[in-house]
């Protein structure tokens, strides 16, 4: 029998506010664990919650980027669970009436584009972490994130294979990351995404019993631990077996998910409202002055970019992906007005740079007028494609100028006519059984003379000119 | 003078700025009394004297620069559930035995900042669950009127303590009636206001939606004074009212005259006691000769509070005594296997029966499959009570009925019986159900000498009302001038 | 409605609470007494009335994103049975 897969992401996202959910601890951890606590946040008897405004207005962005509802009435709930990461034993969370809910992303697959169903985005508090000892049976809490504001974006079941959900993931990614409200690091916790994931006869519509993948904290190792996963179900499909639901780990080593056997019963959260919290209300006024100030969004950018500016649609795609790589295209094109070969530029030796240094766009030296000036050089013939790359590996290093850089290394292109007839002559004078086979009809030589005489003016020669003169040089010398 | 200890706190307001008196004067003759009768009553959990006198002696200096506020040198005490920077907050549990939190409650932080004198905390009923102070980590609290009584619950040692004399007034707090029934027991006004009024920042939390602090004192006066003092928006605690309050004195010692009181039927038919029934018929002539108008009411939901009450605040507190669990704070068991064993062997260790019951019966009630039929209907039933007296009030400005069915039991009487303890509360609770203010005066005596109180409940943000009322007839009947004799009955 | 003793053993997981048999048995007749009193509630015809978590009819209020100084590091842990470093220290999770 065909299986089909269907798979549905949570994803959580920790929202960028200085301060804390519910407290007014920094967000932005110590050294040392427990730094950033306080009575509130380490659940201490008596201590209540008042919520942050930036952290519903940083939900409401992202819920109105993915095309939700958002509700006017909302309440936060308790999710009450015991864990010693979890200093209340209860998170504060939203339950019955979330904050937002029905959205939908369009993404890209190899199919072209679909529309993934979001089933609501609501608000949480994130918890503590917990540090197993590697050789005594205790662990250490550490309350410093305790009550960083979370998102949670729950998916419909929309999905139907491994590069599907990463696209998607990819594209939740890139939306959060564009309104600014989430770092989006993967490796250190502020963007993770748990998926569920069911097999059913190709053709049905009824749910399979699903499972629930655990810490996969790369967009690579969730492609991975749903290919798992599914060839797993397949397998005890096919065998005649039965899936378990179940929560499993996915292990990045082995590429395997394995069982998460807990003491603990059935989950058994029982929700109720959080006496300690108000419903909120999010006036229709309000939404829409927060909408006002969404930016442009990575898919109507992209389009804007393909129509705008002419370049292909990879292209317009890569240059997209980062709100600051798009803006930083954008300042460049504003001065130098070839879109397409500031997208070349961009795409190879500025991207490659920013991979190789880890940078972020804060700590780039290079602002975009001085890669536009790079740019109009080359155009202009005042510096060859090579020495560029030589030009931009200085100024991404020290932030200078590209003409001062050139002037001071005397990197000037070399169109001076007299100057380079004078290195011309001098290497026919040098290489005579050379210029016997030119002139005897092996014109590929041509070509090693223009690497001499490049060698020569230390890659300085202009290219155009070079092969114009030797070529005149050589005409002479045949007729003489 | 060697009877500061018994006097109102306006009495010594008036002494001390008249000169007449000192702070330090008057905390030394509260603290020789509580030296002299403590050990009968055992109204406190922590006692510190020489804490207090630094206090007394610091309010005697703001009063001789004139910085002073009204209650500045006021003795009073504070339940064992409101957090007291670096000191310690047990909120009657072995599981705070030794907790000292490093931040004041909100209301200790406004009694500081007043410049009264904290003498210590009070005892509970462990965690509020109670109605007689016997579920205590510390032991029973006595009541005054009679030493192998209970002085109600759960805030048993702060009525016990004003009615002894122990301290000018103290503070409690009131979940279900444990301002009003203790007070009612120990022959003291006790006031629960609004849910709101005051800031729940720093009260160790038993049920959320259901907690208020409120005074206690031996007169409708010095309620009025610390109303004055303790309510109030506080921006720590997201369910604090943002309302301005009016200046409670200004109702004390005004006419009532055409002022209307409502009876609810469902109250009176419950009435099976002799002595209440007598004492609330009386309260009403008094109240009639006053000028107030009397008419008959329904609050056909009553019946349904104790049942509500006891699903919604197990529920709630199911939930907040979650986080007592030996990692950052409180109790740890020794010999633990692993973490959830330690979390299963503390508690058990660190938590008393009575709580123990209430966090079952609140698990059980929210866990899958019951919360429709528990949870769900019971806050659905507290809004239909909550229209009844909604309802009510569009037709008077205060209900009158006793604050229990009968005068304070016997120690070890209801201990046993959880469902008989849980009744003690039938006229108080549907007021916390509704969040309404509801005052305890003293009402009269029971044949065998024993205070009864009256309850008067208005509509929200209306302790006005009930200041101006209960002072009218404490002027007039002079109920509250009963002192309790310290013997065993 | 009635509890049963697998009942009791099931709520005392969930709440953390270690209870001797004698405890169990205790809770099990108490409960089950509450619980026929709380039966009166089905007597209430509830359809359509909205349920009440709190008394105050108000929104949210809303906090300003400010960030005010932590606890100092003694007093944050002042309390602790048990530390290490700066961590509270616990027993190992056992599956």
């Amino acid at each position: 029998m065909e299986y089909e897969a269907v798979i549905g992401l949570e994803i959580h996202a920790q929202l960028l506010t200085d301060s804390k959910a519910f407290c007014s601890c920094s967000t932005r951890f110590g050294a040392q664990p427990n730094m950033n606590t306080c009575p509130i946040c380490q659940g201490m008897p008596g201590t209540l919650p008042v919520f942050n405004r930036k952290a519903l207005e940083f939900t409401i962005k992202m819920a109105l980027a993915c095309n939700c509802r958002i509700n006017e009435f909302s309440r936060f709930a308790r999710k009450n669970y015991y864990y010693p990461d979890l200093p209340k034993n209860y998170q504060i969370s939203q339950y019955e009436l979330p904050i937002s809910e029905h959205g939908w992303v369009m993404v890209e697959t190899e199919s072209g584009q679909r529309k993934i169903g979001i089933t609501r985005i609501h608000m949480e508090e994130d918890a503590g972490k917990l540090v197993h000892d590697e050789f005594k049976p205790v662990s250490y809490v550490d309350l410093n994130r305790t009550g960083v504001p979370l998102i949670e974006i729950v998916s419909e079941p929309d999905m139907r294979s491994p590069e599907e959900a990463a696209s998607y993931l990819k594209t939740l990614h890139s939306v959060l990351v564009y309104l600014r409200i989430c770092d989006g690091n993967m490796e250190e916790g502020s963007f993770r995404c748990d998926a569920n994931v069911s097999l059913r006869p190709v053709g049905t519509t009824a749910l399979g019993t699903k499972t629930e993948l655990k810490n996969m904290n790369s967009f690579r190792n969730v492609q991975r631990g749903l290919q798992y996963e599914i060839e797993r179900h397949t397998d005890v499909l096919r065998d005649g077996g039965r899936i378990v639901q179940e929560t499993r780990l996915f292990d990045p080593v082995t590429g395997s998910t394995v069982s998460m056997r807990s003491k603990e019963q059935a989950h058994d959260y029982r929700y109720f409202p959080d006496p300690d919290l108000l419903p909120l209300h999010v006036p229709e006024e309000w939404v829409d002055q927060i909408r006002q100030t969404l930016p442009e969004l990575p898919a109507e950018k992209k389009e804007r970019f393909i129509s705008e500016f002419g370049i292909p649609s990879y292209d317009a795609g890569v240059l997209t992906a980062s709100r600051e790589l798009a803006e930083y295209f954008e300042e460049v094109v504003k001065s130098f007005n070839n879109p397409k070969s500031v997208s070349n530029w961009i795409m190879t030796e500025f991207m490659r740079a920013l991979k190789a240094d880890e940078k972020s766009f804060s700590q780039i030296f290079v602002k975009p007028s001085q890669l536009a000036s790079l740019l109009q050089m080359i155009e202009e013939g005042k510096i060859s494609g090579k020495i560029a790359k030589t030009v931009f590996d200085d100024m991404w290093a020290t932030g200078e100028d590209p003409a001062k850089i050139v002037q001071e290394k005397g990197l000037m292109q070399v169109s001076d006519t007299s100057e380079l007839e004078n290195i011309i002559l001098q290497i026919l004078k040098d290489n005579p059984n050379e210029v016997s086979k030119y002139l005897s009809g092996k014109t590929q030589v041509m070509g090693f003379f223009v690497g001499q005489a490049m060698k020569a003016s230390k890659g300085k020669a202009n290219p155009g000119m070079l092969n114009k003169l030797l070529a005149e040089q050589l005409s002479k010398l045949s007729q003489g | 003078m060697s009877d500061l200890f018994s006097k109102s706190a306006h009495e010594l307001m008036s002494l001390l700025r008249q000169g007449k008196t000192s702070s330090v004067e008057i905390t030394q003759s509260v603290l020789d009394r509580i030296k002299e009768v403590e050990p009968d009553v055992r109204a406190f959990v922590s006692l510190d004297e020489e804490a207090a006198l630094e206090s007394a002696r610091r309010a005697d200096s703001l009063l001789a620069s004139g910085a002073s506020s009204p209650l500045t040198g006021i003795p009073i005490a504070i339940k064992d559930n409101m957090c007291f920077k670096g000191r310690r907050t047990t909120c009657g549990s072995k599981i705070l035995e030794n907790f000292k939190p490093p931040y004041n409650a909100t209301v200790v932080e406004k009694l500081e900042r007043e410049g009264m004198v904290i003498l210590g905390s009070a005892n509970m009923d462990e965690f509020a669950m109670g109605s007689s102070t016997e579920t205590s980590h510390w032991g029973p609290t006595r009541n005054p009127w009679g030493l192998d009584l209970t002085p109600g619950g759960s805030s048993g040692g702060s009525a016990a303590s004003v009615a002894a004399c122990e301290t000018t007034v103290s503070l409690g707090s009131d979940t279900g009636g444990s301002i009003r029934l203790p007070a009612s027991y120990c022959g003291v006004s006790g006031m629960k206001p609004t849910y709101g009024s005051v800031s729940r920042f720093g009260l160790v939390a038993y049920a959320s939606s259901l907690d208020q602090i409120g005074p206690f004192a031996r007169d409708v006066n010095d309620i009025a004074l610390l109303l004055n003092l303790i309510c109030g928006h506080d921006p720590m605690d997201s369910t604090s009212a943002p309302v301005n309050h009016p200046d409670f004195t200004a109702f004390l010692n005004t006419s009532v005259g055409g002022m209307t009181i409502g009876a609810p039927s469902q109250f009176l038919e419950k009435i099976e006691n002799r002595d209440v029934e007598n004492v609330l018929a009386d309260a009403k002539r008094v109240f009639e000769d006053l000028g107030v108008k009397f008419i008959e009411l329904s609050l056909p939901h009553l019946d349904y509070g104790i049942a509500a009450y006891y699903v919604i605040a197990p529920c709630e507190a199911s939930s907040n005594l979650a986080r007592y669990d030996g990692v950052k704070y409180g109790f740890r068991a020794p010999d633990v296997e692993g973490m959830i064993d330690m979390y299963c062997k503390s508690r058990a260790a660190g938590f008393g029966q009575e709580v123990k019951r209430r966090i079952m019966l609140g698990t059980y009630a929210l866990s899958s499959g019951y919360y429709d039929a528990y949870y769900l209907k019971a806050a659905k039933i507290r809004t239909l009570i909550t229209e009844d007296f909604k309802k009510a009030f569009e037709s008077c400005d205060a209900i009158l009925c006793p604050t229990a069915p009968a005068p304070a039991f016997r120690i070890g009487e209801k201990i046993d019986d959880p469902m008989q303890m849980y009744l003690t509360d039938v006229f108080t609770i549907p007021v916390n159900m509704a969040g309404l203010p509801g005052i305890s005066i003293p009402g009269g005596l029971s044949s065998e000498g024993l205070p009864i109180g009256i309850q008067l409940i208005a509509s929200h943000f209306k302790e006005s009302k009930l200041i101006q009322l209960s002072s009218a007839f404490q002027n007039c009947a002079k109920r509250h001038l009963a002192r309790p004799s310290l013997k065993v009955n | 409605m009635k509890i049963t003793p697998e009942q009791v053993d099931y709520v005392a997981v969930l709440g953390r609470l270690h209870l001797t048999q004698e405890e169990k048995a205790k809770y099990l007749s108490q409960l089950d007494d509450i619980l026929k009193y709380m039966d009166t509630l089905a007597e209430v015809d509830t359809e359509n009335v909205p349920p009440m978590a709190s008394p105050v009819e108000l929104f949210n209020p809303l906090r300003d994103d400010v960030v005010k100084p932590s606890l100092p590091i003694e007093a944050a842990l002042s309390n602790a049975p048990s530390i290490e470093g700066t961590s509270f220290k616990v027993p190992k999770i056992i599956d």
